[in-house]
C-alpha cells in the first residue's frame, strides 16, 4: 500500500484518529468483556457460569444474534430513509476508520476492475467505465455511527438491485458479501441489499467519490450503521453463507439495521 | 402466573402484605436490568459524548463499545418484557390509582419540607407521602420515556415517526439521557431512603 501524506480537503484528521481508537477493543484483552463487570452489577449474577467471560460472551453473542433475527422482522423493504435537503449537509463530512487516512487505501481507477462472483449468471468483471455507465441517482440521507454521531451525506450512484438484476444475481440467496481493499469485509442480508435506497456509491457530494470516503466504490446503505457500509470495494459474492464481516467478528451486532 | 397475586384487596392481606409478590419480583428484575443498561449506556455514551465529561471505565459495564452494545440490548428484553408486565399489573390491580394517586401540589410541598427538616415519617409502610407518589410516579413515566427514545435511536428508519416525535436522530440521543439523568436521580434518593428506613428494604424484600 502507498502511503502519500496529502491532506485531503475536508477531513479533520485528529476526529478520525480520535474516532478510529475509540472503535477498538482493548489489545491486552482477547475476551472483551473480562473484568469488564463493575458498579457490583455482575454480583447479581454470580451463581451461574455469567461471570466468566466466555460464558458471558457466549450468551451475550447468542442474544446479539437473536436480536438480528428481530431485526429482520422489523425491517420493512418499501420503508425508505428520511431524504434531507442539500443545505443539511454535514460539512466537512467526517472520515471515520480503524486506520488513519493516510493508511487508507488508494485504489487506481484507470485498472480497477470490480469482481463478480457467487451466484450470478454473469460473473464478468467490471471496469469503472462500465459502472458509470448504469443509470445513477443521487440520495441524501443521514449516515448513523455505531458510536452515536450522525453525519447527513450527499451520495451518488447505481442501486445495488439494479445492478444485481443486470448480473443476473439469484434474489433468493440469502446474503451478499464485500471484500475491500483495505482487508475490510461485510456481508448483509438481501432484502437490505435489494432496499431501494441500497447504493453502489461513485460520488459524494456530486464529485467522484473521494479516496477519504472510498474511492472507487462504497456500498451506501441508510438503513444499516455506517460501520456495515464498506468501502473501496473489491469485489462482491451473492451467497447463501453468512460470510461474516471485520466489526461483526469482533462483537458489533450483525444486522445493525437502523 | 397463577400463584402471582394480582390484587390485595383482600382485607387480611391488605393488613399484612406491603408489596404483592408480583412487585417484588418485578422490582428486583428490573434492579439488575436496569444497573445493566445504565452501565453499558455510560460506556455506549462515551464513544461519542454529547457533553464535554465520560463516564469512568471503572464503572461503566461492558469494557468496550461492542461489549457495552451487546449488555444493552440483551438486557433491554428483560428491562421491557419486566417493565410490561409491571406496568399492566400495576394498572389491572388498582395497585398505582391506589397507591400513587392523587398527587397534590400542596402535599408535595409540605411532605418536602418535612422530610428536609427529617420529621417526615415512615410509619405506614404500605401508604405513601406525597413525595414518595410524585417520585415513584416519575420514574414510572421516565421509564416510558428513556424506553420510547431508546427505540428512537435505535430505529430511526423503521421507526422513523417515533424518531421524529422526539425531533429527531440527534435530539432523542439528548432525550434518553435526560431519562437516565432522572432514573439515577431517583435510584440515588431511593437507596439512601432504603437504607435510612431498613423495614422498607426488607418489605420489598419479604412482602411485609
Amino acid at each position: 500500500m502507498t502511503r502519500i501524506r496529502k491532506p485531503i480537503p475536508g477531513v479533520d484528521k485528529q476526529l478520525l484518529i480520535k474516532d478510529a481508537a475509540k472503535l477498538l477493543p482493548d489489545p491486552t484483552r482477547r475476551l472483551f468483556l473480562r473484568g469488564a463487570g463493575s458498579l457490583g452489577a455482575l454480583t447479581f449474577l454470580s451463581g451461574c457460569d455469567i461471570l466468566d467471560g466466555a460464558g458471558a460472551e457466549r450468551v451475550l453473542r447468542k442474544i446479539s444474534t437473536f436480536n438480528d433475527g428481530a431485526q429482520a422482522l422489523l425491517f420493512n423493504p418499501n420503508k425508505l430513509a428520511p431524504t434531507y435537503p442539500d443545505s443539511m449537509i454535514t460539512r466537512p463530512f467526517p472520515f471515520n476508520a480503524y486506520y488513519s487516512l493516510d493508511e487508507a487505501p488508494e485504489v487506481d481507477g484507470a485498472s480497477y476492475k470490480l469482481i463478480v462472483g457467487g451466484l450470478v449468471e454473469n460473473k464478468k468483471s467490471w471496469t469503472l467505465d462500465e459502472l458509470y455507465a448504469l443509470p445513477q441517482e443521487k440520495q441524501v440521507t443521514r449516515h448513523i455511527c455505531v458510536e452515536g454521531w450522525s453525519a447527513i451525506g450527499s451520495w451518488t450512484g447505481v442501486r445495488l438491485s439494479e445492478f444485481l438484476k443486470r448480473v443476473g444475481a439469484d434474489t433468493r440467496a440469502k446474503y451478499v458479501w464485500f471484500r475491500c481493499a483495505e482487508g475490510y469485509s461485510n456481508t448483509i442480508d438481501m432484502p437490505t441489499a435489494l432496499h431501494p435506497q441500497t447504493q453502489m456509491t461513485f460520488k459524494f457530494d456530486n464529485e467522484i467519490l473521494p479516496r477519504a470516503y472510498g474511492f472507487p466504490m462504497k456500498i451506501r446503505m441508510p438503513t444499516k450503521l455506517g460501520f456495515k457500509n464498506p468501502k473501496y470495494v473489491m469485489e462482491m459474492a451473492v451467497t447463501n453463507d453468512d460470510l461474516g464481516g471485520y466489526w461483526e467478528d469482533q462483537g458489533y451486532n450483525w444486522f445493525s439495521g437502523l | 402466573m397463577a400463584s402471582v397475586e394480582i390484587s390485595s384487596t383482600h382485607p387480611a392481606a391488605h393488613e399484612s402484605v406491603i408489596h404483592p409478590r408480583w412487585v417484588r419480583i418485578t422490582h428486583w428484575i428490573n434492579a439488575v436490568a436496569i444497573i445493566v443498561m445504565i452501565g453499558s449506556g455510560w460506556q455506549i455514551y462515551n464513544a461519542s459524548p454529547l457533553f464535554p465529561f465520560t463516564f469512568p471505565r471503572s464503572i461503566t459495564i461492558g469494557g468496550w463499545l461492542a461489549g457495552a452494545l451487546m449488555w444493552h440490548f440483551a438486557a433491554m428484553w428483560v428491562l421491557v418484557i419486566n417493565g410490561i408486565v409491571y406496568v399492566t399489573l400495576g394498572i389491572a390491580s388498582g395497585r398505582f390509582r391506589r397507591k400513587l394517586l392523587p398527587i397534590r401540589p400542596s402535599e408535595v410541598v409540605a411532605d418536602v419540607k418535612a422530610a428536609l427538616s427529617g420529621h417526615l415519617a415512615h410509619d405506614d409502610l404500605s401508604v405513601y407521602n406525597a413525595v414518595q407518589r410524585l417520585l415513584y410516579l416519575g420514574v414510572i413515566l421516565a421509564g416510558v420515556v428513556i424506553v420510547l427514545s431508546g427505540l428512537a435511536i435505535w430505529k430511526p428508519i423503521q421507526l422513523q415517526e417515533l424518531t421524529a416525535l422526539f425531533g429527531g436522530y440527534d435530539a432523542a440521543r439528548y432525550v434518553h439521557f435526560l431519562a437516565m439523568a432522572l432514573i439515577v436521580g431517583f435510584i440515588t434518593i431511593h437507596v439512601i431512603m432504603a437504607l435510612l428506613v431498613p423495614k422498607s428494604l426488607r418489605a420489598m424484600i419479604l412482602g411485609k
